[in-house]
């Protein structure tokens, strides 16, 4: 404890003393920027959760159909596990801002009728394809996990494959992957930022038109700020949830 | 023997103190000579622009090799360039004395030390800008303009009014985003593109009805970019928009630059420059 204290003392005044401080401080810590610039950047900032919301709700299910996709046994399936692999491969080698870019300002360029032009349309599909691929395999590596013996003894029952999926394996591998799924999460919360290459006036766009209007850094901290509001609850929660579980599992382990 | 080649250093030591100060009297601006003042490189101009600078603020053909694209700011040609050379040459530098180097609009801005002795842009002067870097006086006032496709609804208004119902598009960290906001109020905000690249691209797209500019870049929009797009007005100065040079905060290079400027505008350089690459017309919307 006291180390921590004489470190982070040590660390600010190293900042605080620094010749640039007070043009950094200016530049960034403006508290009056801060204040002008904070309602209109919160407010741009719901765009950012509007595109989390519907992305992560799709992102749940689309990245569970292609990771069962990638599992089903049998030479029959080959096709499709192959599809799986190469959609998995594709999405999550290329970098997230050059397909928003492609889709956003290539797939309206079509002139097709009857085919959305929107930016935040165009935005959302590119999280969702990426991100489907991440937790795809977030999925896949929880599936995996879960012993051979659960799905045998399932398969010995009488279950179909997909029975013992829905009833056995799945429920117990989506627990053990809560963590990393929420860290997907949290990285497409942030990465929602980049679909403003679109033109779509977010958080992070906000803060730049603020930051090109004043020559002022301000904005920035007050967009990491909201980012950090929301990111840093959603961390704690899942703490919560993973010790709430190991703690059932145990009470559950002592029961028997 | 021996007196002569005293004599020769003589003379020699004389001829190169003539020459030193031919070329310290070379500057037209007194007390601003190149020997004089405190650059980033000596005896060097470095001079920032955004990369790639297009016409007509930038021209000439893009050299091979070359970090700069689309156009060739060591050129001479098209406006900024020309203007840079010009107080260059006020200065005392030559030609070859002027370095360019490319640098990100938000980059000239931020606090630090910074990568040239002034940067030119486009970049208007605001009060609020202000605090964060020093501006030179103006070299160009500017109008902002709206850019929209032939035969469509956008292309037929004549009234400021008449643009509010439709959708406007702006290059980021421009007046023209301030302009549209605050003086065209459009019915739906703007949508705001990292480059005036993007804006165009979402012009050619009809993700946007209107692009708003600054009046001189769209005649490369409408003669070259989107061949079928055309200017549907220009719009009323409202505010003394005018650009300026951009120098790290309270650098005293800005005194001989004004003074350089306040020369070029006397002697109607600036005007002539003006004619020769920012010539163009558009009506004025009321």
């Amino acid at each position: 404890m006291t180390s921590t204290i004489v470190f982070i003392a040590l660390v600010v005044v190293l900042v605080v003393t620094s010749s640039g401080w007070p043009e950094v401080k200016e530049a960034f810590f403006n508290r009056e920027i801060f204040r002008s610039s904070f309602g209109e950047i919160a407010s741009a900032f719901l765009i950012n959760v509007k595109i989390f919301c519907i992305a992560e709700a799709i992102v749940l299910v689309t990245a569970l159909g292609v990771a069962v996709l990638r599992g089903l046994p049998g030479p029959v399936f080959f096709p499709v596990r192959l599809l799986a692999i190469v959609y998995v491969d594709f999405f999550r080698g290329i970098p997230t801002i050059l397909l928003i870019y492609l889709l956003g300002f290539g797939v309206p360029a079509l002139q097709l009728s009857g085919v959305p032009t929107s930016e935040l349309f165009w935005g959302t599909v590119s999280l969702v394809l990426v991100y489907t691929a991440y937790v795809s395999e977030v999925y896949r590596s929880g599936i995996e996990s879960v012993h051979p013996s659960q799905n045998a003894a399932a398969r010995s029952l009488g279950l179909s494959h997909a029975q013992a999926l829905r009833h056995v394996v799945v429920p117990q591998a989506v627990r053990r992957v809560v963590p990393p799924l929420l860290n997907d999460f949290i990285g497409l919360q942030k990465d929602t930022a980049l679909v403003g290459v679109l033109g779509v006036v977010e958080a992070f766009k906000q803060t730049q038109i603020d930051q090109a209007s004043t020559f002022n850094f301000t904005p920035g901290v007050v967009a990491a700020v909201l980012f950090l509001l929301i990111t840093i609850p959603l961390t704690r929660f899942t703490d919560y949830l993973v010790a709430r579980e190991r703690q059932r599992r145990q009470a559950a382990g002592v029961a028997a | 023997m021996r007196r002569l080649t005293l004599l020769t250093l003589c003379v020699a030591a004389l001829a190169v103190l003539a020459a030193g100060l031919a070329q310290g009297s070379r500057s037209a601006v007194p007390g601003c000579g190149k020997g004089s003042l405190d650059l980033l490189h000596s005896g060097q101009l470095t001079v920032g622009t955004d990369n790639p600078a297009f016409p007509p603020w930038f021209d000439g053909v893009e050299k091979k090799g070359s970090t700069f694209k689309t156009s060739n700011p060591y050129s001479g040609k098209g406006y900024e360039s020309a203007v840079a050379y010009a107080v260059a040459s006020q200065l005392g530098f030559k030609h070859s004395e002027v370095t360019w180097t490319p640098v990100a609009f938000l980059r000239s801005f931020a606090p630090g030390s910074k990568p040239f002795d002034f940067y030119l842009a486009q970049v208007s002067f605001k009060p609020v800008r202000a605090k964060a870097v020093t501006f030179s006086n103006s070299y160009y006032f500017v109008n902002q303009a709206v850019v929209g496709l032939k035969g469509t609804k956008i292309a037929k208004v004549k009234t400021i009014a008449g643009l509010k119902p439709f959708q406007f598009g702006v290059p980021l960290g421009t007046t023209s985003y301030d302009y549209v906001v605050r003086y065209i109020k459009p019915n739906s905000s703007p949508k705001v593109y990292d480059t005036l690249n993007d804006a165009v691209t979402a012009l050619k797209n009809k993700q946007i009805d209107g692009l708003v500019v600054d009046f001189p870049s769209t005649g490369y929009i409408t003669a070259v970019q989107v061949p079928n797009s055309t200017v549907v007005g220009r719009l009323p100065s409202k505010t003394n928009e005018h650009f300026g040079m951009v120098f790290k905060k309270g650098n005293p290079l800005v005194a001989c630059v004004n003074k350089a400027l306040a020369v070029l505008t006397r002697n109607g350089t600036l005007k002539k420059l003006e004619r020769q690459y920012l010539a163009g017309s558009g009506p004025l919307l009321k």
